[in-house]
């Protein structure tokens, strides 16, 4: 089931002689469970498909369908709700809040729709056991490791039952192994029954996705093929990796 | 992928039999590098000859020989493991030839050239990643050498990216010179680019 559609979006900014178009006619669609990767140089127009597909931004034309509702026509409470109850964003700079802890980072979202404090905090507990930081829950930003707010980034994008999570470059400035582990977080986000989106320059973390999509000047210029089936890996006559 | 030294290595742990160090030196590897069986052998009588490590010599069979590393086997491999591999030539890049020919040809769109190797690479680290991925039997030795492979590749991966930045750029200023600086620049290129 597909829980992000995007169908011919474009998005145009400025206009007559400052018009720049940002995208131009993206269709994707991402189903549950999936993880798909956005790959392109800066100003490919990455972040703009990223905002459009969170209902952030009104694209210029085409249709942005999340969790089989029309973004186009909601109002904006209920454009709102929509973000707080089935989006989930991970931002390069985490975007935690430094006067609050861990557990209350993670658990804002669902006080602000409304959800009683205590249900709230046992929910942002739950988040953070499941990323193994159930002993920083306590701890401020400042007391955590990069990656360590990074986790907590990630776990206060899944709280809940949200069904989007939307990534923007999401190992940041964190090394290789730590940016490894975002990865494994947000694939077992997504084997959890989460559509996930990642927009980054970094093969590396690309590789992590079932798809990679390759966006350029604003349009989606080609993808990767899908993964093998268990039974062409089988297949002695399909190439697999080797080092030789 | 020297053979000879990965023994040396084994051997440098304890003495060990001929079918054991055939065994070790493949799980060492992470069971990546196919090794060819009678290598192993050949390699270790070598080893015996040049003075580096001693076997028991009571069986004729290579599989239930005995080996031990010597104090100058001890010495060779501790130089091995210190001594850079000669990086100082650049290696005769397929890839890089095919792209540096691409740009030159009139007819052909070196940018779409480069997209079909930027994909492949990409769909074939999504392999080895994937074989990362099942972390319940975790091997180091395959992890390291899978990590390896990844940052060999994605190092291609970047270096087309910034091919691909710089034949932009180049061709971007070509058409500007060809202009008079008083007029407008081409539509295509005021309408390209994104906001970040």
């Amino acid at each position: 089931m597909s829980i992000l559609e995007l169908q011919r979006v474009s998005k145009v900014y400025g206009e007559g002689d400052t018009e720049v178009d940002a995208l131009t006619d993206i269709d994707l669609s991402v189903n549950r469970g999936s993880l798909v990767a956005i790959m392109g140089p800066s100003g490919s127009g990455k972040s703009t498909l990223l905002t459009i597909a969170g209902s952030l931004e009104e694209p210029t034309s085409g249709d942005v369908i999340i969790d089989g509702a029309r973004v186009r026509g909601m109002s904006r409470n209920d454009k709102a709700r929509l973000r707080r109850r089935t989006v989930g964003y991970v931002f390069q700079d985490f975007n935690l809040l430094a006067g609050l802890t861990a557990v209350e980072n993670v658990s804002l979202p669902l006080e602000l729709d409304g959800i009683p404090m205590k249900k709230a905090r046992s929910k942002g507990m739950a988040a953070l056991e499941g990323l193994g930081l159930a002993d920083r829950a306590e701890s401020y930003p400042d007391q955590l490791s990069g990656g360590e707010r990074q986790r907590v980034a990630i776990a206060r994008a899944v709280v809940g039952e949200r069904s989007l999570l939307l990534a923007d470059e999401p190992s940041g400035a964190l090394d290789s192994v730590n940016g490894e582990s975002v990865m494994r977080m947000i694939l077992t986000a997504c084997h959890g029954g989460v559509a996930a989106v990642v927009v980054t320059h970094d093969a590396k973390l690309a590789s992590w996705a079932d798809r990679v999509v390759f966006l350029r000047d604003g349009q989606a210029v080609d993808e990767t093929l899908p993964p093998p089936s268990p039974e062409e890996l089988l297949n002695p006559d399909v190439p697999k990796p080797s080092l030789s | 992928m020297s053979i000879r030294h990965s023994l040396l290595a084994l051997l440098s742990e304890g003495p060990k039999y001929g079918f054991q160090l055939r065994q070790e030196f493949e799980t060492s590897t992470g069971d990546v590098w196919p090794l060819n069986v009678g290598q192993v052998y050949t390699t270790l009588q070598r080893l015996e000859r040049d003075g580096l490590a001693q076997s028991d010599d009571v069986e004729e069979d290579e599989r239930q020989k005995n080996y031990r590393i010597t104090e100058k086997g001890g010495e060779e491999l501790s130089r091995w493991l210190r001594t850079p591999p000669d990086l100082s030539e650049p290696p005769r890049d397929e890839l890089v030839i095919k792209v540096l020919v691409a740009s030159r040809l009139p007819n052909v769109d070196v940018f779409d050239v480069i997209q079909v190797h930027r994909r492949y690479l990409v769909q074939l680290m999504q392999q080895w990643t994937r074989m990362k991925e099942d972390e319940s039997h975790f091997d180091l030795a395959f992890a390291l050498a899978v990590d390896a492979e990844l940052f060999r590749l994605d190092s291609v991966v970047r270096w087309l990216d910034s091919a691909d930045g710089r034949l932009r750029r180049v061709s971007l200023e070509s058409v500007e010179s060809t202009m008079d600086s008083t007029f407008a620049l081409p539509s295509n290129r005021r309408r390209t680019g994104a906001r970040r």
